[in-house]
């Protein structure tokens, strides 16, 4: 067998970028090493390699402009589709800006923007069935918006009040949602991915005709769950995508004291895992890459990895002052020339499906929404029922009703010197 | 039937009555380093009793996301003393994934066996006992079994209960401890201690594979002594049965507590904390612990370690003599 099979079995049309084609190799025979591992090919000049010869290529649609590079590659959308998905975008960064501005207010004790990734979040949703699970990181409230999240439940999340899907037991962001198949968001960072892998292979065994999307940056990459993960999914054969959304950083880390391997695709090949890389700001590209991958993923029962190379255009959350690891310039040569949302309303307004007017009226509108549903959600109350019984254990254990006796007897006499609750 | 043949009935059992159920982990497929999985990729199949890759946080992680979407997951470290790498994934994630989704999600599918405890010749990572780890983590139920009768009821109820398990199996009685077992499916509740043995001078707590050491010890303090001891085996250490306890030591008046884990912050500390608040009256004697010393396990000194019949025997007498 060539050495090079194991990387052409893997690479897909997206992404053939992948092998050693100007190194030369001896052509003597194969010969066993090991019974169990198989043949290997004789090299008679001995080298060490740290990388492949040509890099991952980038899968692209569209270029800053909104212009579609290739006719073959024109999106198959409806303009109904195109301006909801755009809308969504829209929705998402509106409701940044204002849950952001509660933060600053001291409304909300954090928040993470998802400025700059708008696209993959999109782009990437707008691909998936309902039924696909999803497991995300932190920065993907857009493809819960898309699966119909509301803002409301948004808001009552950042909140933590009664109406929180989660019982105010998360910091803000840390959305889920069984309902929408968006499994609930945990700080530790990777944790999720091998789950996803898990979740994946119980879905196939229970022969549901649906694939795990798992959600994750480049620096949850460099943690051991990202590489156990991606290998039990390998060899386990599980329908699951995992999308890195490489937006530069991890909080002031930049990828390039992140690693320095060829970014998180090269990784996929080396577990025999098909990947593609693509420009996460084309909203076309994400959701044709997503599209592919959905396709391999069910159909073939295996992996998919997706490294779509983004920007992360704010703080890493409201803890965070981005300004002192990076310029400014930096981030307005983004957002003059990259931006996601511009790409995508550039690419509308050229086909006529959008205008000034319709820009205005749906930021209006969305502000309308976001701030109404905001004063609602911090009208609420928390509900010191929802805290006790936890639905910790499936039968409550004696101990925690004796503790639970032991707090409400103490909030008897001091309950006024705790927060209000009903 | 040993214990370990009882573990490996309990299996069957439990993926014969549920198609969902799952068997993971290293060298699972073979049978398992202890043998605990013999027989079951051959019955089962392939897809449902399967190798993984070296990695005890992808088994831990995998599992729970196997749990999650609506597999039962039994994952198995080969030793407890490699069960450090999953821990984030038990503590932070196994342990909280109900509670964080305001119970829409949860992993109460999964169940992970692990063999600890002192076999002689294992030496630090061989060896350890880490409950107390675990213990410390609400949202998890720790489960010990000292027998084999013990071990396949408890373990049958454990993969069906709705909660996330860890599931310690004293590796010392795989093959050392026999009993008349049942091949029917039973269950053995995870909340109510056992009475081993009833008395009425002092109390003697312990789990797994102490509960030997203290019947021995025990014994030798009826016969020189004359003491009547009531034995109790915890079974479950999280939740662990207050109630029982605590109207054992207030009937007795004295309590020994061992276990083969590190005294400092062991369970014992938190028994011990219990008992004296619910049977402060009651006590006649300050309560003895007899645990492994604050070192790391030894190996040519694990004789001296281990808190043995005789160390138990000691510290009974010293309590009935305070």
């Amino acid at each position: 067998m060539s050495r090079f099979a194991p990387l052409l079995r893997t690479s897909w049309r997206l992404a053939r970028s992948c092998g050693r084609a100007s190194r030369s190799f001896a052509s003597s025979p194969d010969i066993a090493v090991h019974p169990n591992i198989g043949r290997f090919s004789s090299e008679l000049d001995l080298q060490f390699i740290s990388r492949f010869d040509e890099p991952f290529l980038t899968f692209r649609v569209m270029d800053e402009n909104g212009n579609i590079l290739d006719p073959s590659l024109e999106p198959d959308v409806s303009k109904e589709k195109c301006q909801r998905m755009y809308k969504t975008m829209v929705e998402l960064n509106v409701t940044d800006s204002i849950l952001y501005q509660a933060q600053r207010q001291g409304r909300l004790s954090f928040y993470m923007t998802n400025y700059g990734e708008e696209a993959t979040h999109i782009g990437s949703a707008a691909a998936l069935e309902d039924e696909d699970v999803v497991f995300g990181q932190y920065r993907e409230a857009g493809v819960l918006l898309w699966r119909g999240y509301s803002m409301q439940e948004m808001c009552d999340q950042c909140v933590g009040n009664r109406d929180d899907s989660n019982k105010g037991r998360m910091m803000p962001v840390h959305y889920g949602s069984k309902r929408h198949n968006f499994h609930t968001i945990s700080s530790p960072l990777a944790t999720q991915l091998p789950q996803a892998a898990g979740a994946a292979y119980a879905m196939k065994l229970q022969g549901r005709q649906a694939c795990v999307v798992c959600y994750f940056g480049d620096g949850a990459a460099s943690e051991g769950d990202f590489h156990g993960a991606l290998n039990f999914a390998s060899t386990l054969d599980c329908p699951v995508i995992f999308f890195c959304r490489n937006n530069g950083y991890a909080i002031s880390t930049p990828i390039r004291e992140q690693y320095r391997g060829d970014g998180i695709a090269v990784r996929g090949v080396s577990y025999n895992i098909r990947t593609a890389r693509c420009d996460g700001n084309d909203v076309w590209a994400v959701h044709k890459i997503m599209d592919e991958a959905r396709k391999i993923a069910i159909s073939q029962k295996v992996p998919v990895l997706i490294e779509a190379m983004t920007y992360r255009g704010g703080n890493h959350s409201t803890s965070d002052d981005a300004s002192r690891y990076r310029g400014n310039d930096e981030v307005s040569s983004w957002k003059l020339s990259n931006n996601p949302l511009a790409r995508m309303r550039m690419f509308m307004e050229k086909k006529n499906w959008w205008d000034d007017q319709q820009e205005t009226a749906l930021r209006e509108s969305a502000r309308t929404a976001i701030v109404q549903v905001c004063n609602f959600s911090f009208s609420l109350l928390l509900s010191l029922l929802l805290f006790f019984p936890p639905p910790l254990h499936h039968k409550v254990p004696a101990s925690l009703k004796e503790q639970e006796e032991t707090l409400l007897e103490h909030l008897k006499e001091f309950g006024s010197h705790y927060p209000t609750v009903n | 039937m040993n214990l370990v043949g009882a573990i490996n009935n309990a299996l069957h059992i439990a993926l014969d009555t549920d198609p969902t159920a799952i068997l993971l982990g290293e060298d699972v497929g073979f049978g398992g380093v202890f043998r605990a999985a013999v027989d079951l990729q051959e019955k089962f199949g392939k897809s449902r009793v399967f190798n993984t890759p070296l990695c005890e946080q992808g088994i831990a992680g995998f599992a729970v996301g196997l749990a999650s979407e609506g597999s039962t997951a039994i994952a198995e470290i080969q030793f407890a003393d490699y069960i450090f790498p999953a821990f984030d994934q038990i503590v932070n994630e196994a342990a909280k994934y109900r509670f964080r989704s305001g119970g829409q999600f949860d992993c109460g599918k999964l169940t992970i066996r692990t063999p600890y405890g002192a076999v002689g010749h294992g030496g630090l990572y061989h060896s350890q006992s880490p409950e107390a780890y675990f213990t410390h983590t609400p949202g998890l139920r720790v489960i010990v079994p000292r027998s084999p009768y013990q071990a396949k009821g408890l373990l049958l109820s454990s993969i069906r209960c709705p909660d996330p398990v860890i599931f310690f199996e004293p590796k010392a009685l795989y093959r050392a401890s026999k009993e008349l077992v049942p091949v029917s499916d039973y269950e053995i509740s995870l909340f109510n201690a056992d009475v081993v043995m009833e008395g009425s001078d002092i109390t003697v707590i312990g789990y797994g594979a102490q509960l030997g050491v203290l019947e021995k010890a025990c014994k030798k303090a009826r016969e020189e002594l004359n003491i009547s001891t009531e034995i109790i085996d915890l079974r479950s250490l999280l939740p662990w049965d207050k109630e029982t306890v605590c109207k054992s030591v207030m009937k007795t008046g004295r309590c020994v507590i061992s276990h083969e884990a590190p005294l400092t912050s062991g369970f014992g500390a938190e028994l011990a904390a219990s008992i004296q608040k619910e049977c402060f009256l009651s006590l006649e004697a300050p309560i003895e612990r007899v645990c492994g010393y604050d070192t790391p396990f030894p190996l040519s000194h694990e004789k001296f370690y281990v808190p043995d019949y005789l160390k138990c025997f000691a510290a009974i007498r010293r309590c009935i003599q305070f």
